[in-house]
């Protein structure tokens, strides 16, 4: 065991599977030389060869359509999209083709590829460096969305994804690629894809979030221990497929739920979430399912970054309105 | 090398069959009568094939369908200098490529006629399912190709589409990925003069489409795309030189869509009858007859017998494909992933259970 941030545990998973399998390829702006703009691909073209750490022009659509064209062939290709904000010129490829492949071809060709896209806001950048537009992605069917919140996870999902016969995007919480560090195995091991994380037990309204998210909710839910208001904290990790047994589970217990998402609100996955609950749990609630999102605005620049993100203050808020219900 | 020898600049067009079925014997290609008659038969299997799929859609026995005459010369001789280990990706219009490359023309109706598993390609058939939005599948050929230097293979990856096509931004990233990885790939533009409705001089300020290619760092070739022996030369050449490392070729097939972009089309909102006319004596079919016939290759009987051979191909295929089932509902959703999540499995079971109870009504 070693500690690691989540960062270096992405980089752990593909060390260790571009070390494992050859069919492993990874391609992108910038990850070769540079390591990644993040550094997340750091020293993996020294050790696996321009051929296996593919330096891309910048061509995001171009790089996601090649990606299409390696996994039919049998490679696992692991294309990054530098931002997410840059992943649009690719949607066509997302949709029209990595989602429907094995559809399409009635199960003859397959798309197992994992796109990494550094996602959501908090890093002060310029424009369209702080997208956060998981329900588009959701949205489409084919599509595994998975978005890890810890070291741990991190490596996990990300060698599941790598090995799933089915393409995934892998949305990395850029926020908190080195704010945490927690202690993972430095064996190679696998965290599975559809299951949600229990992160800890309550008894009085169920807090639901992913990704960075996940880090804002838990210090609210330390100011609401002081409060004496017991949060179930629930973190999703996938996306798509979505755990909803594990979200009916924790209603039904607690009666309420708060869901948190930096994604616009409007028709954001919050909404599917109180669908679900809806469907499923309505009898067992005892107040409206509230949500906490961003805005439907463009996300900010910097100097009003700080009044789109949900706050602690903000999801506290939102857990004393389900409990006064 | 003709890569070498005809410039796209200058305007220069590789032909090697004349329309009047004249051969430049300088250029011709090694292929010997029975090769020739082989082809002309392909030809017209897929004429035949088209003009029933045609009026098939029209009985209401066929979906909208992309129809190809005036093309096969592109179609069949740009797939015969393949191997079974190199891939084809597709285009609509491109139904006669799939079938010389390996996909049984059974299937082909079968996707026409709006069913799924058209595109179940049989295990060793390298041809991907039709892409029908335009432009975007040449990038699938980058990355096949780029399999196939990675592993060593020796397989090459060929991207077909049209004039059209070429205006879209992943024909441009597919062209670019290909020159910087030296992909063993071929680019196949069929220039059929018309994307839809659009002429090719309304698509690009480019006076031929071949000399886009330069600008990637790799040769482009127009050549006479209604002439089976020069794309097949160009053809050879371009596979050959992507086989043994040489990087992409894009070729640039001049011809002409005697048909309508699709059965749901109406050419004559944008083209005079008197310009298709001025087409049909550079048929593609028909300069193969004018020079098998010279050689004494050709007669009424044979061509009697090829039709009907050839139509009765045609007739089984389209009746083998109508006779296969319609597939079960639970179909839309077993392909979508390897494991169905259970959200799949919950949708498919609600479906299910409502045609049940819509049954019982």
């Amino acid at each position: 065991m070693a500690t690691a941030t989540l960062l270096e545990a992405i980089r752990d998973a593909l060390h260790s599977e571009l070390g494992a399998d050859e069919r492993v390829v990874l391609l992108g702006e910038d990850i070769g030389r540079e390591g990644g703009v993040f550094r997340v691909t750091e020293g993996l073209q020294a050790c696996y060869g321009r051929a296996r750490v593919m330096d891309a022009p910048i061509a995001e659509s171009g790089i996601i359509g090649m990606a299409v064209g390696m996994a039919i062939a049998g490679l696992r290709p692991v294309p990054e999209i530098q931002f997410m904000g840059f992943l649009y010129p690719a949607f066509d490829q997302l949709i029209n083709h990595v989602g429907r492949m094995r559809n399409r071809s009635r199960g003859r060709f397959t798309c197992p590829l994992v796109v990494r896209v550094p996602y959501g806001g908090g890093i002060h950048p310029p424009e369209h460096h702080s997208e956060s537009t998981e329900a588009m992605l959701v949205h489409t069917p084919g599509l595994q969305v998975v978005v890890p919140a810890t070291p741990y996870d991190a490596k996990g999902l990300l060698i599941s994804a790598i090995r799933s016969p089915d393409p995934v995007i892998f949305l990395e919480p850029k926020r908190i690629y080195r704010a945490v560090r927690q202690e993972i195995p430095e064996e190679s091991y696998t965290v599975p894809i559809g299951e949600a994380r229990l992160v800890r037990e309550g008894t009085d309204v169920t807090v639901i979030a992913w990704g960075s998210m996940m880090h804002t909710v838990l210090q609210a839910a330390e100011s609401l221990d002081a409060d004496g208001i017991s949060a179930e904290i629930l973190d999703l990790r996938t996306l798509s497929p979505m755990d909803v047994p594990a979200i009916i589970a924790s209603v039904e217990k607690t009666g309420r739920a708060v869901v948190v998402h930096e994604a616009a609100r409007t028709a954001g996955l919050g909404a599917e979430i109180v669908a679900q609950i809806n469907e499923k749990a309505l009898l067992s609630l005892e107040a409206p399912v509230e949500r906490v999102s961003g805005f439907d605005t463009v996300f900010p620049l910097p100097q009003l970054e700080k009044y789109y993100l949900p706050t602690p203050q903000i999801i506290e808020a939102a857990v004393h309105r389900a409990l006064a219900f | 090398m003709f890569a070498d020898r005809y410039d796209p600049l200058q305007n220069e067009m590789v032909s090697i069959l004349t329309p009047d079925g004249c051969c430049d014997e300088s250029l011709r290609p090694d292929l010997d009568d029975e090769q020739i008659r082989t082809m002309y038969r392909q030809m017209l299997t897929m004429r035949l094939y088209d003009r029933k799929a045609v009026s098939m859609q029209r009985q209401g026995r066929f979906g909208t369908y992309a129809q190809m005459e005036g093309q096969e010369a592109c179609m069949v001789a740009s797939t015969y200098p393949l191997e079974p280990r190199d891939w084809i990706v597709t285009s609509y219009r491109e139904t006669g490529a799939m079938w010389m490359h390996g996909v049984p023309l059974k299937l082909l109706s079968l996707y026409w006629m709006g069913n799924e598993f058209g595109s179940r390609m049989p295990e060793g058939v390298n041809v991907l399912p039709v892409s029908i939005p335009v432009g975007s599948h040449p990038l699938h050929a980058v990355g096949l190709a780029y399999a196939g230097k990675y592993r060593q293979d020796g397989s090459v990856a060929v991207a077909y589409f049209g004039d059209g096509a070429t205006s879209e931004g992943d024909v441009h990233e597919a062209m670019n990925m290909a020159g910087v990885y030296e992909a063993p790939c071929v680019f196949f533009c069929q220039n059929n003069q018309y994307a839809i409705s659009v002429p090719v001089r309304e698509q690009t300020a480019s006076p031929t489409i071949a000399q886009k290619a330069l600008a990637y760092g790799f040769p482009g070739v127009r050549v006479d795309g209604n002439d089976v022996m020069a794309v097949y030369a160009v053809m050879r050449e371009a596979v050959e030189r992507a086989r043994r490392g040489g990087g992409p070729t894009l070729i640039e097939a001049y011809t002409y869509r005697l048909g309508a972009h699709t059965t749901a089309d109406d050419p004559t909102k944008y083209r005079d009858d008197a310009e298709v006319e001025r087409w049909r004596p550079r048929d593609p079919l028909l300069r193969v007859q004018k020079y098998l016939h010279g050689r004494g290759a050709w007669s009424e009987d044979w061509e009697h017998e090829l039709l009907e051979a050839c139509t009765g191909k045609v007739e089984q295929t389209m009746n083998d494909a109508e006779a296969v089932p319609q597939p079960p509902p639970q179909d839309m959703f077993r392909y979508m992933f390897a494991e169905p999540p259970a959200a799949l499995r919950e949708q498919e079971a609600g479906l299910l259970a409502s045609l049940e109870t819509q049954q019982k009504g």
